[in-house]
């Protein structure tokens, strides 16, 4: 059995609002291995985010528990030790934003090695051209700053500082979703190779099904603040079972034929994602399901696993109406 | 054959900026017959959007500044046209949605006011009642699935989810019964089950009253979806066309060819390396062909000639020295 380094269970992270509470997410269980790349997906306002950055200790959970490495890091996010903030590091959707446009590349990638102290001060420039190096930025990059370098160049750098504090868990909020393909394409293989470089465990989040399926080794699919469905990735696109996750794969649109084939047969999709402040009752994707029952929207149903390592939440499967 | 609906000829488009002048479009050719839908693919800045608010003549003078080519719209030239003209163009004959309808919907004008602006304006000469063109905005806002239209009439824009938005957009562009629509990345603000739905209701429509559509995107897969010929822009360069089918089964362009590897796939085989490098900066654009730095097979006449477009046969062209003979 691999060893098991991030387990988070039952979390729920609810935001009081004026409009009500907010239900970003509602018991959300998974376990993360070490050196494999867990995928969240979900569509916007499904609680992904939120679920990332309750992790990275950006929000304190509202209750259920998290831990990380057998310590249990679901507290006070303020009190989280150093050493632990070093180790989980977190990559953000838009590094125009994400990287402040008035420091240096060099000053940016500093930062990390003086707040954790973890490279003496006469060390830090060789460190700087070393992360560098690591993501094939020329050295003299240092005395730019991230406006005048282009998209991937900066998205790069903030994976460098990520990197800087020698992490073993790293989050991937959509790292490339602001980007072209072609540059998408280098940064997806840069991760992919520092991951087997460095021993790296990724929490990746994205909306791209078809990004997911070739950097993933197990996928979870959320909607509406819970997971609908979570497997490994060549079982979950070979066997969707949620009728949610067959209506986004037959959404993707494709550029072959060979991936035409694989795309369950055409689900129509219908209806928007719903306010989370107004949560339909049941199941919460009843409303848009093609197959829905009478119990839908009356019983919420459990997390159950019709085959090994596949877990679903449908009341198709039997047992999820149980307890 | 089918009557040529746009031609647009060597058209050179640029922008003066602090710092020089950036030159974008460098010698653009597009053309489409009535009725057909074509999709433009290409990367961020390279000259899509620029190519359609050209065609839209919507382009803020100064900076922007039209340095050659024309624009053959039903045989007229849109570049020589009056303001008045144009005016008649944007009511009539071409529609535009754009990417983002949070910003192309005005916040602080009820949804209706807006359709009904586009409607009367619209039919400058049929002299609609009020009451007639309510009702022609209820009919479009029907047409594009909208439950409870009479009151989505009455809402703001804010009060709407961005589906439903861009929805409108669409209801607005098609209600005005226009000869051409040019969608600039309709759904790219959108989810992938939204954008399905808002996509298939678009292709219904045009469908239903046979719209010539230029669907610019630059997303591979919705253009191999939703067209029926394609053009693949780099740079300010129309870099190679084909019909969509031909395409995808045989690109030529190094360019195509690269982008079409770094798409990731379904099939889950890895991504290929991607395009080295960046688009080029276009206050100093290379020499020669504007891919050239970038490209894995350049040559010696790359840096030195622009490439005209080659014909490979099956409607087939690309702007490449490699496909010369």
């Amino acid at each position: 059995m691999e060893n098991i380094i991030l387990r988070a269970h039952d979390l729920k992270k609810h935001f009081h609002t004026k409009r009500g509470v907010v239900r970003a997410a509602d018991g959300v269980s998974f376990t993360i291995n070490e050196q494999e790349t867990l995928g969240l997906v979900g569509e916007s306002g499904s609680g992904k985010s939120t679920v990332a950055y309750t992790v990275m200790g950006i929000y304190p959970a509202t209750s259920g528990e998290l831990v990380f490495k057998s310590q249990d890091i679901t507290g006070e996010t303020k009190k989280r030790p150093k050493a632990l903030k070093q180790d989980i590091q977190i990559v953000f959707q838009d590094p125009g934003s994400s990287l402040n446009p008035r420091r240096t590349i060099r000053q940016i990638l500093e930062l990390p090695l003086q707040v954790h102290n973890t490279v003496p001060k006469q060390h830090r420039a060789e460190r700087i051209a070393k992360l560098l190096e690591m993501v094939e930025l020329p050295v003299d990059f240092m005395y730019k700053s991230p406006p005048s370098i282009g998209g991937g160049e900066r998205q790069m750098i903030a994976i460098a500082r990520a990197l800087a504090t020698d992490p073993s868990f790293i989050i991937l909020d959509e790292p490339t979703s602001a980007l072209d393909v072609s540059v998408q394409a280098k940064i997806i293989n840069k991760l992919m190779d520092l991951q087997k470089e460095l021993n790296l465990t990724y929490m990746f989040i994205t909306h791209d099904l078809s990004l997911m399926r070739n950097m993933a080794s197990r996928v979870a699919i959320m909607y509406l603040g819970k997971i609908c469905e979570i497997a490994p990735t060549a079982e979950f696109f070979k066997n969707p079972l949620h009728p949610y996750t067959q209506m986004l794969l037959s959404s993707i649109p494709v550029v072959s034929e060979q991936e035409e084939e694989l795309k369950p047969k055409k689900v129509v999709s219908t209806g928007e994602i719903p306010s989370p402040v107004n949560v339909p009752p049941g199941c919460s994707f009843h409303l848009r399901c093609p197959r829905r029952m009478e119990v839908c929207s009356r019983i919420d149903p459990k997390i159950i696993a019709p085959k090994e390592n596949h877990q679903v939440r449908c009341h198709l499967f039997p047992g999820a109406a149980d307890g | 054959m089918k009557k040529r609906l746009l031609d647009i000829r060597n058209l050179e488009v640029g922008f003066t900026v602090y710092g020089g002048y950036l030159k974008v479009l460098n010698g653009v050719h597009f053309d489409m017959a009535e009725g057909e839908k074509v999709g433009l693919v290409g990367e961020t800045g390279c000259g899509k959007t620029t190519t359609a608010k050209s065609v839209l003549k919507i382009l803020p003078v100064p900076p922007a500044q039209t340095t050659g080519g024309t624009i053959l719209f039903k045989g007229r030239d849109i570049l020589t046209m009056s303001r008045n003209e144009i005016r008649d163009i944007h009511a009539r004959e071409i529609s535009m949605i754009f990417q983002d309808p949070t910003a192309a919907l005005n916040p602080v004008f009820t949804i209706g006011d807006q359709l009904m602006t586009a409607i009367k304006y619209s039919n400058l000469h049929d002299g609609m009642s009020k009451r007639e063109i309510r009702q022609k905005a209820v009919q479009s806002l029907k047409e594009v699935q909208l439950p409870d239209a009479e009151r989505i009439l009455e809402n703001y824009p804010v009060q709407l989810s961005g589906g439903m938005r861009q929805r409108i957009c669409i209801a607005m562009a098609l209600a005005t019964r226009s000869t051409l629509l040019v969608a600039d990345e309709p759904t790219t603000s959108l989810d992938v089950t939204i954008q399905d739905q808002v996509l298939r209701l678009l292709g219904s429509l045009i469908q239903e009253k046979d719209t010539s559509t230029i669907l610019i995107t630059h997303s591979l897969g919705l253009v191999r979806e939703w067209t029926e010929r394609v053009y693949v822009m780099y740079a300010g360069v129309m870099v190679e066309t084909a019909d969509t089918a031909e395409l995808f089964k045989n690109p030529l362009h190094p360019y195509t060819k690269g982008l079409m590897a770094a798409v990731p796939k379904l099939t889950g085989e890895g991504i290929a390396a991607g395009i080295e490098g960046r688009i080029p900066d276009y206050l100093h654009p290379p020499s020669g062909c504007r891919f050239h730095p970038r490209c894995p097979s350049v040559m010696d006449i790359c840096k030195k000639e622009k490439p005209l477009y080659f014909d490979c046969g099956d409607n087939h062209k690309t702007a490449c020295f490699l496909y010369r003979d």
